[in-house]
């Protein structure tokens, strides 16, 4: 789905480059977690995959081409929901079918559809400021599943949630996930996210970032919070907490 | 009720300052009191209301039409191009630094005593903070946004027309706001240079018959005017930019 050829990037007011010669690949409609310690260009690596950043060489390939060959095909959802409030919830939904011309019936039909899967029907002539923070998301979510595209870019989504919206959202994704057949790339720097969620978590340990370590996540799918508290998962966690305080401790 | 009364409290006590200050004075041709000047007002009621506030009215709204759309223009183009920006950005701050009731003669001189001196004038004063306002508005639009849209494959015109002009109407309502006054001094100052009708005209006329109340009814009439234009602008702003506050 998603393959990084040896791709290397500088900032131009940097010394040294964030990320050399980087090659790593995703598997399609796997749901990967990239976690990192903060500032160490997990971000950066979700805008060279969205083109808002010119790789300085190698090649990113999603379906196998070349994106610098072909227009953005990834759908972005940020960390914060970015909806436009001068826009009802419906029209926020219209944004990236608008961008692709698709026809105003087209549009009304597929964005009623998403707001009855994701139980916000009601809300549809409603404003941003009218919802809460895990309704703005689960919108955010269903404006980035309307790009149609197959990988999906999640940066940090839930991080300004509080910590039961985040567990109820994290819940309501893996349904959307395992309804929609995407491949989700997932930026966070909370493990027990990174755990409950993925199939692989990728650890960035390094500046600058060189490889990824892969990790697979011992849990079959559909996951509940018991699973949580099993031995293995609970190692994970502790090892995986225990080599993002040592990356801290470094920087 | 709560918010209004403090205001209006402290208008009539700055009028009650006033009335008793030109009592004490009592020299109506340098400071007439308020009362003096709401009786010129009311005899000068048909000349004012009829002949010279629509003169003046029509210079302001064609130089205040004429202004949006020069403003806007310039906006747009500076956002465009960045050479543009570099190209034009000065001239316009240069423009400013022009003494307007200096140059305003060289109008008369240009384009003579009908009303397009005036609306030069007008638009001189006018066009600046539109230009400036709508340019900053769309500068200052969320880049989070647009590599938001960027991701979704928007292009330059998509990024404008869906994030850049809706996410720049607050921005261009206050320079409506900054511009309606702007506009009304303008023509007033246009028409102080020669003019055969308008509320400036008609203010110069009474300062040389030494009738102060006579200068400042006119001043009172533009002063209503621009607040009763910028309270509809308000109106039609609460309703079209309700979101202001979520930018």
């Amino acid at each position: 789905m998603l393959t990084f050829e040896h791709v290397t990037f500088q900032y131009a007011e940097d010394p040294a480059p964030i990320i050399s010669d980087l090659s790593f690949h995703v598997t399609p409609e796997s749901f990967v977690s990239i976690i990192g310690a903060s500032g160490c260009g997990k971000t950066t690596i979700f805008r060279l995959i969205n083109k808002l950043l010119p790789i300085e060489s190698g090649r990113i390939l999603v379906s196998g081409q070349d994106i610098s060959q072909m227009k953005s095909d990834v759908g972005y959802m940020p960390q914060k929901d970015l909806l436009f409030p001068w826009r009802t919830i419906e029209k926020n939904l219209w944004l990236p079918m608008e961008l692709k011309k698709l026809s105003k019936k087209e549009m009304a039909r597929r964005s009623a559809a998403i707001l009855e899967e994701i139980g916000l029907s009601d809300y549809k002539d409603k404003y941003p400021k009218d919802l809460s923070g895990g309704m703005r998301q689960r919108i955010s979510f269903a404006r980035t599943l309307l790009t149609d595209a197959d990988l999906m870019l999640l940066d940090e989504p839930f991080s300004a949630l509080d910590s039961l919206t985040k567990m109820s959202m994290q819940e309501w994704l893996l349904g959307e996930w395992e309804r929609h057949h995407k491949t989700i790339l997932f930026i966070t720097h909370d493990v027990e996210e990174a755990i409950f969620l993925s199939d692989t978590i990728f650890v960035i340990k390094e500046k600058p970032i060189t490889a990824l370590e892969m990790i697979k996540v011992p849990l079959p799918y559909p996951r509940n919070r018991q699973q949580l508290k099993d031995p293995r998962i609970l190692d994970l966690k502790e090892s995986l907490i225990s080599q993002l305080k040592a990356q801290v401790m470094l920087s | 009720m709560k918010k209004t009364l403090p205001p209006l409290i402290f208008l009539f006590v700055l009028l009650i300052l006033w009335q008793a200050g030109a009592m004490g004075l009592d020299a109506a041709y340098i400071l007439p009191s308020p009362i003096q000047i709401l009786q010129k007002l009311w005899e000068l009621r048909q000349p004012l209301l009829t002949v010279h506030l629509p003169a003046t009215m029509n210079i302001t709204l064609i130089g205040l039409l004429i202004s949006v759309v020069l403003g806007l223009f310039l906006a747009i183009l500076m956002d465009l191009s960045e050479m543009a920006e570099r190209s034009l950005y000065p001239i316009i701050i240069a423009s400013q630094t022009i003494p307007t009731t200096a140059i305003a003669p060289l109008f008369v001189l240009w384009f003579g005593y009908g009303i397009w001196s005036k609306i030069l004038v007008t638009i001189l004063m006018t066009f600046f903070p539109i230009t400036i306002t709508v340019y900053d508005g769309f500068k200052s639009t969320k880049r989070e946004m647009e590599e938001l849209l960027i991701s979704f494959g928007a292009s330059k015109k998509d990024i404008f027309i869906k994030l850049k002009l809706p996410a720049a109407l607050p921005a261009f309502f206050s320079a409506i706001k900054m511009a309606v006054p702007l506009s009304i001094i303008g023509a007033a100052i246009g028409e102080w240079l020669g003019a055969q009708k308008g509320l400036g005209y008609f203010s110069r006329r009474m300062m040389t018959q030494l009738d102060g109340a006579g200068v400042f009814a006119p001043i009172v009439l533009l002063s209503v005017v621009a607040m009763i234009i910028v309270a509809i602008i308000n109106v039609l702003e609460k309703i079209l930019v309700r979101w202001r506050k979520e930018l």
